[in-house]
């Protein structure tokens, strides 16, 4: 059963095409992350699908309405976490659960089974102002807030940024167990390392996706053996390896560059290797590795 | 009942700023116990250089009239009227008034002298009315002086009208009661004005406004929520505001309460739901503030609050009549020193419900769920 469902989606602001011809669909309890860079269109899509926003054109339906004739319905049966915290901070934890439940015509107690997992994490600060929790915290209490209504679709705009990596690992844990509910959940992400944590992936670029499929299906599209090298000095190394003719792509990936090669073949490690000692580089280190989604998201953008 | 949680919220977060409720009562309170001894058109301390070219004792009874008046502050008696000039160039004077050298022979001979008066007109209205006081000091001085001198010389006993002025409403002329109901609707206007003006915009700028949009609420539900609490304020501030002038200035309604509150429930939906739709459509707290000010000040100047109306141009008049506080300071004054009943104040009371209307539904459709 597909829960969101998106045709050629466009947006535009003035002269900047921040959406240009999305789609995609998610099946009911699928876990769906949108992963691309700052500036890429999620948050638009976003925006769009929570009927915050009316796109220039293309068609969108959440939970079977459509989001420009059936809004109404679909608020009251969607969850948005924006990605800037938009709870109220002069309000307590508490305030602010009771709040947003009773805006949604419901109560905590109702539907406490749903949040209990994680608002149990925030409840011993309760009597506490939402400005004054840290950033963990803060994410916890606004996805507690944005599903106390127990909604079908739950859209969350960059939950992780700015978090600290427990309380990511934390987060990511929580999703899990409300995909486990039936809820169908978008997220949205710039950190790669998360895509494995979805079942399906679409990766962003420039208003436009580059690629969808599961986690495992992105990484194994990429097809050219993948190198990683490393040497004792970094500096140059870039560029020295962008002048070998037989390589086909490289890029600084944490201290380490990745490489690949044109062609398939079992001399290159050996090769780059000696051509990097040659240029006076020490302790080179050249080892093939699997792909990841980031590796996958940078030979896509190339395109 | 959404309602209610709204309200609430509304309430907790107002009383938990660290600034607005304090603002909200210390306003008015210095407004009113600071700004109507400030805000007075009365001209008094008009500073006086006599040039006296006579001896006698006429002239001499003359510049102790105008020594004594409390309008007058006498800055000195030249001979020399070239110097008195200089002092009214330095301004160190407002007025010389010259008596020619057979002031006194005139006076008893003739029965009329000629004062040359000369005014520094700079402050039109000080000029003016400094000129008058000194006319009707003058003619208070021929007519004692020569009412002393009947049948001695030729004067012709001439007909003469005297005009006495009875000061209806405010007896004694007072500048302040004039002003003290006005001031009151400064206050509201101000209040009523700026705060919800900032208040939605403020929700935009920290991005609760999200978190709500997406939520079922009406917006009706949450245009009203956000009225409400400017209702309750601005009444209290205005019970604050009546109760300060009845006992520091002795001010009390002539008319009934009950109006001026009716009155006020009216007058402050229509500057709260101004202040709403400009927070509507800006972006940023700094453009609703701008706006706002522009509009405040047109608000007051075009109010008759200062100016009377009648004396503005006539396409100006027909201007203050989509202004809010043009109705209510009307009220304010009529009821508050005239005693106005409701009756009377028909124009008025379907002026601002009219105003009211377009002003409300305009503040509900112009906040928008969604881009």
């Amino acid at each position: 059963m597909t829960e969101v469902s998106v045709r050629e989606i466009f947006k535009s602001y003035g002269k900047v095409e921040a959406l240009r011809g999305v789609s995609f669909e998610a099946e009911r309890g699928e876990l769906f992350g949108i992963i691309g860079p700052d500036g890429a269109g999620k948050s638009t899509l976003f925006r769009i699908l929570t009927t915050l926003l009316v796109a220039d054109s293309g068609s969108a339906t959440v939970a079977g309405h459509d989001v420009v004739k059936e809004y109404n319905a679909i608020r009251a049966c969607v969850g948005y976490m924006p990605g800037r915290f938009s709870l109220y901070q002069d309000l307590t934890v508490e305030e602010n659960m009771e709040f947003f439940a009773s805006v949604f015509g419901t109560t905590v107690e109702e539907n406490y089974d749903l949040v209990a997992d994680i608002y149990r994490q925030i409840e011993p600060f309760k009597k506490r102002k939402a400005g004054k929790l840290s950033g963990g915290m803060k994410q916890k209490l606004a996805l507690s807030c944005a599903m106390i209504h127990r909604p079908r679709v739950l859209f969350l705009d960059e939950p992780t940024t700015g978090v600290d990596p427990v309380s990511r690992k934390e987060f990511w844990q929580m999703l899990g167990r409300l995909k486990e509910e039936g809820i169908t959940i978008v997220v949205s992400t710039p950190y790669m390392d998360e895509a494995s944590l979805c079942d399906r992936i679409a990766l962003i670029m420039e208003g436009r996706f580059i690629g969808i499929d599961t986690p495992r299906g992105i990484v194994a599209q990429y097809g050219a053996p993948l190198y990683a090298v490393r040497a004792d000095r970094r500096g140059g190394l870039l560029n020295d390896l962008r002048g070998m003719e037989e390589l086909e792509a490289c890029y600084a990936f944490g201290n380490e560059v990745h490489i690949t090669a044109k062609q398939e073949s079992a001399e290159t490690e050996r090769r780059v290797a000696e051509a990097l000692a040659a240029k006076g580089y020490g302790d080179v280190e050249v080892r093939r590795i699997e792909p990841t989604v980031e590796d996958c998201f940078m030979k896509l953008s190339r395109r | 009942m959404t309602l209610r949680y709204l309200l609430e919220k509304e309430f907790k977060q107002f009383f938990r700023n660290p600034f607005l409720p304090k603002l909200v009562l210390a306003f008015p309170v210095l407004i009113m116990l600071v700004i109507p001894w400030i805000m007075t058109m009365d001209i008094k301390n008009i500073g006086v250089t006599v040039v006296n070219h006579d001896s006698g004792g006429a002239a001499e009874r003359l510049i102790r009239k105008i020594e004594t008046s409390e309008y007058f502050i006498l800055n000195g008696v030249e001979h020399d009227y070239e110097e008195a000039l200089t002092a009214l160039e330095y301004a160190k004077t407002d007025a010389i008034v010259e008596i020619p050298a057979d002031f006194d022979r005139r006076l008893t001979t003739e029965g009329s002298a000629p004062v040359q008066v000369s005014i520094n007109a700079v402050n039109d209205m000080k000029g003016a009315l400094g000129a008058n006081y000194l006319g009707a000091l003058c003619n208070e001085f021929s007519r004692e002086t020569l009412g002393g001198a009947v049948g001695q010389g030729g004067a012709a006993a001439a007909p003469k009208i005297e005009i006495v002025t009875q000061n209806r409403y405010n007896p004694y002329l007072d500048y302040k009661m004039f002003m003290i109901p006005a001031l009151m609707v400064i206050v509201l206007l101000l209040l009523g004005g700026f705060l919800p003006a900032l208040n939605i915009v403020g929700e935009k700028e920290k991005g609760t406004i999200e978190q709500i949009n997406i939520t079922p609420v009406s917006k009706f539900t949450f245009i009203f929520a956000k009225l409400i609490p400017y209702w309750v304020m601005g009444l209290l501030v205005l019970s604050v505001c009546m109760l300060l002038a009845w006992l520091v200035y002795g001010l009390a309604p002539q008319g009934n309460v009950g109006i001026i509150y009716l009155f006020s429930v009216l007058f402050i939906l229509a500057v709260s739901g101004f202040g709403l739709i400009v927070s509507n459509y800006s972006d940023t707290m700094q453009q609703a503030m701008f706006v706002m000010f522009f509009f405040m000040l047109i608000f007051m100047l075009m109010s008759g609050l200062l100016t009377p109306l009648r004396s503005m141009p006539d396409w100006a008049q027909y201007m203050t009549v989509i202004n809010p506080p043009r109705y209510y300071i009307e009220m304010m004054r009529m009821v508050y020193l005239k005693g106005g009943m409701l009756a009377d104040l028909q124009t008025q009371l379907w002026a601002l419900v009219a105003i009211d209307a377009v002003l409300g539904t305009w503040a509900v459709l112009s906040y928008r769920k969604r881009e």
